[in-house]
């Protein structure tokens, strides 16, 4: 097994806790017990204490929060000083002499918890935190005996000598991952500070002063507050207050595994904290690098999906779509498999059949899929579902670094002096990206929102002033041009870096391009919809700061010049010097948890793993070597192409890991068609998602918790995911791929996993130096890992870029065609929610939904106006591809002539709507502009009604004999 | 494949190219080169007469590799 157990796991993170936040600065040397303990400046004497082994006790500390110093349990004696201060806010100072242990401590501190026991129940043996709460503990710790305090007021009892008690409040179930039980809370505030510390959200207060104070959300309970379900008030809470309920069912942990969770690009790292096998909680790892210990809703709460009773755990075959589906063995259908295939292939050639794999899935798993695809079936028809959301950062940060990835950690935002956000909407798509934004914001950093729609970001609390660029939908490369400008002609460029490190004549030519006055604010503001003097003020913001870092997302890449405005952002980044050191750079918020992964993987037709395009002969001649055959020299077909050729009659098989394509790609009828054409649809998924129903093989999946691999996140961080129960399905998913690759004669035999990121590390230089055995002791590492950097590279392009010199391209904004017109007048774009994931397989068959049960339609009360809608109105959503009915919902956030909805929902089919339109470098989809035409409806399309007429008939699954 | 979408796809790109500075034609057959899939080349080259082009398309079509 190769599973991390921490040392003091059973306890949770709760007891390896060392009381204060870590902190950087020059040694300071004190004595604490008769013990030399040397620490840096500005670290409290309880951390001191703590480094050295000592254990003070304490309630309202914990190292995830800043010291507040109110429950008075951790007081010190310290030489020279007068009475008893606290250590938790005591900063440490050279020669200090501290003594933990005195008797008159010890009588301070029972006196304080003496006062904490008389209002708190006495029910601990039943109690859901029993060996798991911290008052329990000190209790113990400081030896107390008694409680001498007559029963009087309290919060504990229901009832009081005369009626009910009047200071009992009842326990809050309404959050369904989590309960709040006031008559145990202590009042230590730490739940307070950390969902303002850590969290950002600011939804809890304290009511009443002393021993009135309760702690409350300000309104009638969790669920209707606004609350977010994070998690980090009830992670901090010492007592059972605020408790996960899985804990209470179950019972406490005995062992925790480290591992990464499997939803967005963030990454967070967690520890799984089990009983048996049975999974208890999901508690985030302090000690992971991109999540410091937080983590958002769902990477925390909403696994259950994992064990929901929609999962498909037997493989199954039929002949036709409009069969039934047969449950075999695992054997019969992957031969079922392999005979569709090489028939398709000894009728149609060897290009007629392809693979997708899936950015979910591992790197070790999706190395193997494409491997599948150019060394056994011998074509370069692999393409990934990355292929929708970030193709296009693959070709403009290549064209202009020389490299595909993001430059920065996430560690990185705690210097950004500016942050300029576009496109992306962190708090809802990477929410713990979006927390540790909002704290640099709260320090006093500025923000730069360049986005159609008002994010919340923009409402965090306590930042200072943010500018809001509300472009139109499909402008962006006109207003990044813009600024460009405005820092070309008012000289705000870093020529010095421009010198040393671009190449200069493509800057010159670059510069005099951006320079011409058709690009300035004045001349392109009409067509934006943004004041020229808003854009000015942005471009001197940024260029101004000393650390100016840019974060995007889909909106940036989901359009018809998605490449222009990536590479439209390396040039920003460049001319003002943003590059090559921590607070600064250009960073892709990556969807899919392994969208950055499945890329480096070699998942693209045309380029094989590390980026290298498939006509490199010196590229392939290593991939020859290692798989003993030879491989095409020319790209394959992209998702889109497949679909395309399989219209016409020439793509016949395909084999697709993880993904719904039929519900996460564009122009849905187009997709449709493209699957039916098709004589073997193999689909490798946990459900029987939409894709399924024209799919002839189903084999079952397995989840992050059921296989061993690895996860890239999109700070290029390889994290570790590890096997905390066997795969339900018999298969870990990398099994599979080599069961199908077999009965394809390929005779592949990986026994673990380590083996393929083995393979990985000899093929394919940025991985040169990464082994299993590299992240168990670090913890993770950041690609590039190799000779010259063989703990892994946090920050790129330090002392040159990849490529050489730093390349200026020019970047004209030419208009989408996808225009408004009379028939069409709005323009709809798309986004995503906190609580809901993609497409939303996983989160919603989770209690995830209460926050989200449908999606929705955002629309401005003007327009709404217009049409006679009113909020929650069925409308008719409609657009040149395809009309779809959903729920309306108004509001100012977008502008007048946008409309706005989410994908999770499959009833809402909202890719029905959205075009084929894409990328003109890389065919990533325009899902962010599509013209439509809004009215209302009575209730769903007829195409939703038939859509659901025939999920019934295709989903059958023949009664097990 | 369809050659109308082929044609609108090379369209495209050459609207990306046509803005940059060096040999224009070229760097559309380049991309076209490097990205499609041959059998997409093929249909391409075989249905390009009649498709409404981009001049730069035009230009590039002798460098675009067909079959071999
Ligand atoms: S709910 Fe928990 S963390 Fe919050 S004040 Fe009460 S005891 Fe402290
Ligand atoms: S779960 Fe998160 S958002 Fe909700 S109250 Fe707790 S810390 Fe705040
Ligand atoms: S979904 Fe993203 S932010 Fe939330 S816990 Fe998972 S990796 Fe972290
Ligand atoms: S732990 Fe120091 S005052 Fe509470």
């Amino acid at each position: 097994m190769k599973d991390l157990i921490i040392p003091d796991g059973i306890h949770g993170p709760k007891l390896s806790d060392m009381g204060t936040p870590a902190k950087k600065g020059a040694p300071v040397t004190l004595v604490i017990d008769g013990m030399d303990v040397t620490v840096p400046e500005g670290t409290s004497v309880m951390r001191a204490a703590a480094e050295a082994g000592i254990t003070v006790p304490k309630l309202c500390a914990t190292d995830m929060l800043e010291a507040y110093g109110s429950c008075r349990l951790c007081v010190v004696e310290i030489e020279g000083m007068r009475g008893t201060p606290a250590s938790c806010t005591t900063p440490v100072r050279d020669g200090m002499v501290v003594k933990t242990q005195t008797e008159q401590l010890q009588r301070l501190r029972r006196g304080v918890m003496e006062l904490y026991i008389s209002d708190h129940p006495l029910d601990c043996l039943t109690c859901a935190a029993n060996g798991d709460c911290e008052l329990q503990d000190m209790a113990g710790a400081v030896g107390l005996r008694e409680v001498r305090y007559a029963p009087g007021q309290n919060h504990v009892e229901t009832r009081a000598a005369e009626g009910p008690n009047p200071l009992y409040i009842p326990r809050d179930d309404s959050n369904p991952y989590f309960f709040y039980d006031p008559s145990k809370c202590i009042v230590c505030m730490r739940c307070v500070r950390a969902c303002e510390e850590v969290q950002g959200t600011f939804a809890l207060t304290v009511d009443g002063r002393g021993f009135d104070a309760r702690i409350s959300t300000g309104t009638d309970d969790f669920l209707n507050s606004d609350c977010v379900s994070c998690g980090a008030c009830v992670q901090a809470c010492p007592t059972a207050t605020l408790q996960e309920k899985t804990v209470e069912e179950i019972g406490t942990p005995e062992r925790a595994i480290i591992t990464t969770c499997a939803y967005c690009g963030v990454g967070c790292s967690f520890e799984a904290q089990m009983r048996g096998d049975q999974l208890v909680r999901m508690v985030p790892w302090k000690d992971g690098k991109a999540n410091r210990g937080h983590s958002c809703v769902k990477g925390r709460f909403a696994w259950g999906y994992a064990n929901h009773g929609d999962r498909i755990l037997h493989p199954m075959i039929r002949e036709s779509i409009t069969d039934a589906w047969r449950e075999v063995s695992w054997e019969e259908a992957l031969d079922f498999a392999a005979k569709g295939i090489k028939a398709a292939q000894a009728k149609h050639g060897k290009d007629s059949v392809g693979v997708i794999t899936s950015s979910r899935c591992t790197n070790e798993e999706t190395f193997l899929v494409q491997k599948l695809a150019r060394a056994v079936m011998g074509t370069n028809n692999t393409d990934t579902c990355a292929r929708v959301c970030h193709s296009p950062t693959g070709y403009g940060l290549k064209q202009t670094f020389g490299t595909s990835a993001g430059t920065q950690d996430f560690d990185s935002v705690e210097q950004v002096d500016c942050a300029v956000v576009i496109g992306a909407n962190p708090t809802d798509g990477h929410p713990v990206f979006g927390s540790r934004l909002r704290k640099r914001l709260r320090q006093g950093a500025g923000l730069i929102v360049i986005d159609p729609r008002r994010i919340d970001l923009l409402e965090s609390v306590h930042m200072g002033e943010g500018i809001h660029l509300p472009l139109r939908p499909g402008t962006n490369v006109a207003v990044l041009t813009a600024l460009a400008h405005v820092i070309v002609t008012e000289k705000l460029y870093d020529e010095a870096f421009i010198r040393e490190r671009c190449d200069w004549e493509e800057w010159s030519d670059y510069a005099e391009f951006a320079a011409d006055p058709a690009h300035s604010p004045e001349a392109v503001e009409a067509l934006i919809g943004v004041p020229a003097e808003t854009l000015r003020q942005a471009a001197r913001t940024y260029a101004a700061a000393p650390n100016g870092a840019i974060y995007y997302g889909l909106g940036v890449t989901e359009h018809s010049q998605g490449s222009t405005t990536v590479i439209a952002i390396a040039n920003l980044a460049m001319m003002t010097g943003n590059i090559g050191r921590p607070g600064v750079g250009v960073n892709p918020l990556r969807g899919q948890n392994n969208v950055q992964g499945s890329c480096d993987m070699g998942s693209f037709p045309h380029e094989l793993p590390g980026y290298r395009h498939v006509s490199d002969d010196a590229a392939r001649a290593v991939f020859e070597t290692e798989w003993h055959t030879t491989l095409d020299p020319e790209p394959g077909l992209r998702i889109p192409n497949m679909l395309d050729a399989a219209v016409a009659g020439d793509f016949k098989a395909i084999y697709i890991q993880g993904e719904d394509i039929l519900q996460s790609d564009p122009d849905t009828h187009h997709v449709a068609a493209g699957l039916a054409a098709m004589d073997c649809v193999i689909v490798h998924d946990l459900f029987l998602n939409e894709t399924a129903r024209y799919a002839h093989v189903f084999l079952p999946g397995s989840t992050f918790l059921e296989k061993d691999g690895t996860f890239t996140n999109a700070e290029r961080r390889i994290n570790m995911v590890r096997k905390v129960m066997a795969p339900k399905a018999g298969l870990a998913d990398w099994e599979a791929t080599q069961a199908l690759a077999n009965a394809l004669g390929a005779g592949w035999s990986y026994t673990h996993p380590s083996q393929i990121m083995a393979e990985i590390a000899r093929t394919t230089p940025s991985f040169a130096g990464v082994t299993y055995e590299l992240i168990d002791r670090i913890g993770s590492v950041q690609w590039p890992c190799n000779e010259t950097h063989p703990q892994g590279s946090p920050v790129m392009h330090e002392d040159g870029f990849v490529r050489g010199k730093g390349r200026f391209i020019r970047t004209a904004y030419v208009a989408t065609e996808e225009r408004t017109g009379p028939r069409f007048p709005l323009l709809l774009t798309t986004g995503r929610i906190l609580s809901q994931y993609n497409v939303g397989a996983q989160t919603r068959r989770t209690e995830n939904s209460v926050w989200h049960d449908q999606d929705l339609l955002e629309i401005h009360p003007h327009d709404a106006e217009q049409r006679g809608i009113n909020e929650g109105d069925w409308v008719r959503l409609a657009s040149r591809s395809g009309e779809t009915s959903l729920r309306a919902t108004i509001t100012d956030r977008v502008s007048p002539g946008v409309v706005y909805t989410t994908f999770h929902h499959p009833d809402t089919q909202a890719n029905v709507v959205t075009t084929d339109n894409s990328d003109w470098a890389t065919n990533c989809p325009e899902y962010k502009v599509t013209a439509v035409q809004v009215a209302l409806s009575n209730g769903p399309s007829d195409w939703q009604e038939l859509y659901e007429a025939q999920t019934k008939l295709t989903r059958r699954v023949e009664a097990a004999e | 494949m369809n050659p109308d979408k082929l044609a609108h796809m090379a369209n495209q790109i050459a609207r990306f190219f046509e803005s940059q500075p060096g040999d224009q034609a070229q760097a559309v057959a380049d991309h076209i080169n490097a990205n499609w899939a041959p059998a997409m080349r093929d249909t391409f080259l075989a249905h390009h007469a009649g498709q409404d082009l981009h001049p730069l398309v035009s230009a590039a079509l002798p460098e675009i590799r067909g079959k071999g």
